[in-house]
């Protein structure tokens, strides 16, 4: 039996009332691993801050199952690195949803630290200061954060990016065991080769879904021609996108109007 | 030495009055001195400074030179420029620098405007300058009022403080604390420099939240740590200040403020964090790994 873990219904995102995912809908099934694929600019991120809710819906709605807990890595973390911080005290920011303001943390908790570290291969680092740390020790440090956040839903967002191979291979190596775990994943990613060999399911975005289901399937090539030739830039005198079946007798001119309203 | 440092305390009251004072206000108002500095908003403490002039200058303006309308009025005056900023940066493109500027400048002509409406320039300097030497007892209460409630929600909100520092996103990824614990941070500012101004004006309180605060990160890697020591370090600036200002015939409040200037400038060179020590230890030497 399969159910939504995360449900999008017409769902539309977006900046200064143009849309940067348009019309999205459709259900990412409980322990599915998915991939996001799409060029600079067709949505991924702005998707992924609509799932955990930093962005709120321009029309339609995105609804995470009740009761399910999201973990969200994003590609451009704010993390301010220059902040006297140690490793441990990054990773634990993790236990807040159990936690929260004032729990107290038990001594199970710090062991649920030191064991993320470990299996993300930082063992040790827990009282490094957060500013003597690589680029990719860094993110490794950040999926030990995840990885404490003990989520149901997990969103990574380029975790990728400017990391080398071997990191990469560990790091895969974590999103696999979570979806052994029948976690739900959901994975932007640019690599496509990683996305064919790692990924079963693959949502390709041009800001509007280009295709969405088994890898292989979404990947084709007609798929990525497809993708690849969309418009990226916006455009000021666009005209306003209305629901189907409304005012349609109006066509095309009167769009136009409202545009210059 | 102890006529040099133990008896100015005991024998005058308003030595006790002014060493109570600032001591309860090193207590509270460094801490949040430490997180402005680690907020990179330092000088916001000194924009929220000038902003509460207004209001100060209002209560001056209706009931003269009284200590309880004057903190009301700048209490009243910090608040609505915190939130008028907080506000601007939070819900438009404009970043908190731009907007705290644009409301502390209006805040601080309409103070200036307000004071000259009435009082001679003997007052002005009053209200800028503080005066140390005579808290009376409803200061004194209103100062230790408001380290108690500072430190209480330092203590409460500790945890989504250093959130809020280290990965904003991240808070507002897991809880919908941000927003709400950025407000009440700037809260704690301006009372604590509210509290700060009966004893050293409003263009000096905020010395005694920033100095110390910059000095002890030259010291240590901990904000718990960072937080005790720029606690120490403003209770032996009050102490050497009033000393100074006692025995030298200083005023008072620039006495405090340089002491603590002093401790600053020496842990920029000698802290372990500082200029020299950190390169002098181990000049040529370095580990395998």
């Amino acid at each position: 039996m399969t159910e939504a873990a995360i449900t999008f219904r017409d769902l539309t995102l977006g900046y200064n009332s143009h849309p940067a995912v348009h019309h999205l809908n459709g259900t990412v099934r409980r322990g599915s691993l998915t991939a996001v694929v799409g060029q600079n600019g067709s949505g991924k991120s702005t998707l992924m801050k609509g799932i955990v809710g930093v962005l709120k819906p321009m029309a339609g709605a995105c609804t995470v199952e009740p009761g399910a807990r999201v973990a969200y890595l994003p590609q451009q973390s704010e993390l301010d690195r220059s902040f006297p911080a140690r490793v441990v005290d990054l990773v634990s920011m993790g236990l807040w949803p159990k936690r929260g303001l004032l729990g107290r943390t038990t001594k199970a908790d710090r062991e649920a630290v030191g064991k993320a570290l470990l299996s993300v291969g930082m063992g040790g680092f827990e009282g490094r200061s957060i500013d003597t740390l690589s680029g990719g020790q860094l993110q490794r440090a950040l999926f030990a954060r995840v990885l404490v956040q003990d989520a149901d839903i997990i969103l990574l967002d380029e975790p990728f990016n400017a990391i080398d191979a071997k990191t990469v291979g560990d790091l895969i190596g974590v999103i696999k065991r979570w979806h052994g775990d029948s976690l739900t994943v959901m994975v932007v990613v640019h690599d496509l080769d990683l996305v064919r060999t790692h990924f079963p399911e693959t949502l390709l975005m041009a800001r509007s879904p280009i295709a969405w289901g088994a890898t292989g399937e979404a990947l084709k090539p007609e798929n990525l021609l497809h993708a690849r030739r969309f418009d990226e830039a916006w455009h000021e005198d666009a005209p306003w996108c209305e629901p189907a079946g409304h005012d349609h007798d109006h066509g095309d001119h009167d769009h136009k109007h409202h545009a210059h309203a | 030495m102890y006529d040099l440092l133990i008896a100015p305390f005991v024998e005058f009251g308003f030595m006790q009055r002014a060493l109570a004072g600032s001591l309860l206000l090193s207590l509270a108002a460094c801490p949040v001195g430490v997180f402005l500095m680690l907020r990179r908003m330092s000088l916001t403490g000194d924009a929220m400074a000038h902003a509460i002039l207004p209001g100060a200058a209002a209560g001056f303006l209706l009931y003269g030179l009284q200590i309880v309308p004057m903190t009301i009025g700048g209490l009243i005056a910090g608040v609505v420029v915190a939130i008028g900023a907080g506000a601007v940066s939070r819900f438009t493109l404009q970043k908190e620098d731009a907007s705290m500027a644009a409301f502390y400048l209006i805040s601080l002509a309409l103070g200036v405007m307000i004071v000259s409406l009435r009082g001679s320039s003997v007052d002005l300097m009053h209200v800028l300058f503080g005066t140390v030497l005579a808290l009376d007892d409803a200061a004194l209460t209103l100062i230790a009022g408001i380290s108690v409630v500072t430190l209480a929600s330092l203590a409460i909100f500790w945890r989504a403080l250093i959130a809020e520092c280290l990965d904003p996103l991240f808070l507002r990824s897991v809880s919908r604390l941000g927003t709400p614990v950025h407000f009440l941070f700037l809260g704690l500012v301006v009372l604590n420099l509210v509290g700060g101004f009966q004893a050293l004006g409003t263009l000096l309180s905020v010395g005694l939240m920033m100095l110390p605060a910059a000095a002890a990160r030259f010291w240590t890697g901990r904000v718990i740590t960072m937080c005790t020591l720029a606690v120490a370090i403003g209770i032996v600036s009050c102490l050497s200040g009033l000393l100074l200002s006692y025995h030298a015939a200083l005023p008072s409040g620039p006495s405090i403020i340089l002491s603590a200037g002093a401790v600053y400038l020496l842990s920029t060179l000698f802290g372990t964090r500082g200029a020299f020590l950190a390169r002098i230890r181990h000049p040529h030497r370095h580990r395998t790994a």
